[in-house]
């Protein structure tokens, strides 16, 4: 089982965690009954030390099963050493975007590199889809280096479906960010578009 | 009794029988439900703002102005976690301490100090937002809160300042604790401070369960300290230590505004941002993941033994854990900075993922622990503590997975900075998780505080329970699905762009403002405007304790003496 995109994680995780909701609650409101009830006797027992291992077994194996099943996970962690396809730099400076291509279009299957530098706040840098859900994200902060260089912001992400995505801050700038009537000015539409699937395009 | 003579007078309520330690007890809870209210109203225009521009949204024009928006949402946690949470807490604990330890409060008069430092601290950062729409978030992160050419430097100041008398008001309230405990009076006359030190750490319970693995005898079969008390002195520690990142934080922003103030303008970037938010982050996850979780488990188990009237379930494996649980909250913050790629890998994963995945250990004992115990003592009587203490586990039950499962470098990607973990996990801990806990406790304390004041209505509790329960997991499901769906959590959305999920949370959160009308309605019905106003009048009765029949003896040293 791999998640090929991050529409598909998403999708996964409503389902079982709603799966689980209903559970825990549900757990809990036949205690509460049971809890009033003289004649109440436990359904089954659940050894405490068996409790205790299915915690640790669910807190380390959630991390475990994402490792293995997402596939910007291990990208990330090993990124220094990726040779990207194709790479994207720009800037931002007073909640605008510096150097930013008027499209990017990527082929199937490439893996990109964005590095974002921010002159001044904290930023954030994210792709969305055309129903607004999110392909990925991260933080940008500023700062330089001792020669004044600024840092770099840089993740690797690999485009398995066709789509076209927005951009956007993900991390709160100050209200400057936005027009008086509440229009987010660091909206770019369209800006990428992945081509060349040939089963479907993002969700 | 008809309307009008209820309003005044109340059920029973007699503030000139109070004691000075129920006073201020009360005192502080009056502010904590006050503050709840604005916070539910904050939220409330919120909630509205982005369920779009509508004939049928009453909410005004303004409100969707980003200035006012951002401000709203920059003291929106400050009201509720300072301003109400902390002073109920506090408040709590002001009196569960004296009465556990059956020893007098240290000061009150240093109780008082805390619950005013406290209201005055959150309403000069709530005017600071009013007025001068100073917007930096709670989360302050660098350099946005000295950023002067969004916010006017006098905002700026006025906030900090007025975080910093919470934190000093906090500080207060640590000491006042410490001090408690650590008297050596009463049932503490005659215990060493390293007695009382290893009791409050949680060290005896450990100690016991490796003796008891060994075979050997106990280390202590009477510990020094109650075991609700170890948990209020283990998270105090968490306490301290947050109040001076927030009080360190706030003298470097107060710094760089004076002096842009003054015409000197300080280099913002001689700060690192990503240092400056270990920094805060390891802090503020204090907060979070250190004292709530553990005030919370401690009051647990404090309720489950006063409902059941039965010992704890596992006590010294509760105290162990308590000591656990320290190692555990200073090494996570690292899960909130699981998006920002310049924070060094390995943090990531032993920080931000294995050590905050410890949370589900932690909690999760505590959660088994209190329901073996409630479940030991069956046939139980549906109480509203009852019905409460069991709302609030479910409330954990649902928020401590949510984090756990973004606090992931794969979900993280995705769910970072959403409604996701505002709504799923933060909104759930703290309404359905925490207040529930809190009312649950409030009932339990109700008779002790106000000496067995009868309570307007038990219909009215009911349905307060079922709106506040029902609202508190609607929003924060509706909130989590728009999460999943891309929306963030600091993004400002006019055109209702996550609906129909806003609607369904905006009507979830309504039921959350009924709820809360229908509790103060109750309250101030079984207290009165008489009885309201006479608990902010000084006590006659000047004791500072609950529940001592004793003349309590002094420690033989008066160098430890109270």
């Amino acid at each position: 089982m791999t998640f090929s995109n991050s529409a598909e994680l998403l999708s996964f995780h409503w389902v079982a965690y709603s799966i689980y909701a209903a559970m825990i609650i549900s757990v809990v409101a036949w205690f509460g009954y049971n809890l009033t009830r003289k004649e109440a006797k436990s359904v089954f027992r659940i050894p405490f030390y068996w409790y205790m291992a299915f915690l640790v077994a669910g807190g380390v194996g959630h991390h475990i099963f994402t490792y293995n099943t997402i596939p910007w996970v291990s990208q990330d962690i090993d990124r220094d050493n990726i040779t990207p396809d194709a790479k994207y730099e720009f800037e931002i400076a007073n909640h605008k975007w510096i150097n930013l291509p008027k499209k990017i279009v990527i082929q199937c299957n490439q893996t990109i590199e964005f590095d974002v530098h921010s002159r001044d706040l904290v930023y954030g840098f994210g792709l969305f889809r055309q129903d607004g859900s999110l392909v990925m994200q991260m933080q940008v902060n500023p700062g330089t280096d001792v020669n004044g260089i600024l840092d770099s912001n840089a993740i690797l992400w690999t485009f398995h479906h066709n789509g076209l995505f927005d951009l956007t801050s993900t991390e709160y700038s100050g209200p400057a960010e936005y027009s008086e009537d509440g229009k987010d000015l660091m909206l770019v539409k369209n800006l990428v578009e992945v081509v060349g699937c040939e089963n479907g395009g993002a969700k | 009794m008809s309307f009008t003579k209820n309003l005044i007078e109340g059920t029973n309520f007699d503030h000139t029988s109070l004691n000075a330690l129920q006073k201020v007890t009360l005192r502080a809870v009056v502010m904590a439900f006050l503050f709840y209210g604005l916070v539910a109203i904050e939220g409330m225009i919120m909630r509205m703002v982005e369920v779009g521009h509508s004939p049928l949204n009453p909410v005004p024009e303004q409100f969707f102005h980003p200035e006012h928006f951002f401000s709203i949402m920059t003291v929106h946690p400050i009201v509720g976690i300072f301003g109400s949470t902390y002073q109920l807490v506090f408040a709590a604990f002001m009196f569960l301490v004296p009465y556990l330890t059956k020893k007098p409060l240290y000061s009150i008069k240093l109780a008082n100090f805390v619950w005013l430092m406290i209201t005055i601290g959150t309403a000069l950062a709530w005017i600071a937002a009013f007025v001068w729409s100073y917007a930096p978030l709670y989360t302050l992160y660098w350099p946005l809160p000295a950023d002067t050419h969004q916010f006017k430097v006098i905002g700026g100041i006025v906030f900090i300042v007025g975080v910093a008398l919470i934190m000093v008001g906090t500080l207060g309230f640590i000491y006042n604790i410490y001090a408690t405990i650590f008297a050596r009076v009463g049932i503490h006359k005659n215990k060493t401070t390293k007695e009382l030190l290893i009791s409050g750490f949680g060290v005896d319970g450990m100690l016991n369960l490796i003796n008891k693995l060994r075979g050997k005898q106990p280390y202590t079969k009477e510990p020094a300290l109650a075991l609700p008390v170890v948990a209020i002195f283990r998270g105090t520690v968490d306490t301290f230590l947050d109040a001076l990142v927030i009080l360190g934080a706030g003298i470097l922003v107060l710094v760089y505004l004076i002096f842009d103030a003054s015409g000197h303008a300080l280099d913002v970037s001689a700060v690192d941002a990503l240092l400056y938010k270990n920094f805060f982050w390891w802090g503020l996850d204090l907060v979070a993941d250190g004292l709530v979780l553990i005030y919370v488990a401690g009051s647990w188990y404090l309720l489950a033994t006063l409902i059941t009237g039965q010992k704890l379930f596992m006590e010294n494996v509760a105290r162990a854990a308590l000591m656990l649980e320290l190692l555990v909250s200073w090494m996570v913050w690292s899960h909130h900075l699981l998006g920002d790629q310049g924070q060094p890998e390995m943090m990531k994963l032993i920080s931000g993922e294995m050590v905050t995945a410890f949370e589900l250990l932690t909690q999760g004992l505590a959660l088994f622990i209190t329901l073996v115990t409630l479940w030991k003592a069956r046939p139980l009587k549906m109480t509203m503590e009852l019905k409460y203490l069991l709302g609030g586990l479910v409330g954990f039950g649902l928020a401590v997975p949510a984090a756990i499962i973004q606090a992931d470098m794969g979900m993280n990607r995705v769910l970072h900075n959403t409604q996701w973990i505002i709504g799923a996990h933060v909104h759930i801990a703290l309404i359905v998780g925490l207040y529930m806990t809190l009312y649950s406790a409030l009932y339990v304390l109700w008779p002790l505080v106000t000496n067995n004041t009868k309570l307007y209505s038990s219909k009215l509790s009911n349905a307060h329970f079922w709106l506040h329960l029902i609202g508190g997991i609607g929003m924060g499901a509706f909130m989590g699905m728009a999460g999943l769906d891309g929306m963030l959590r600091r993004h400002l959305y006019v055109d209702g762009q996550f609906n129909p999920d806003m609607v369904f949370a905006a009507l979830f959160g309504t039921m959350l403002l009924v709820a809360w009308a229908i509790f103060l309605y109750n309250i101030i019905m079984s207290v009165g405007i008489k009885g309201l106003i006479g608990i902010f009048l000084p006590a006659k009765d000047k004791t500072a304790s609950y529940g001592i029949e004793e003349e309590l003896e002094p420690a033989d040293d008066p160098a430890f003496a109270n």
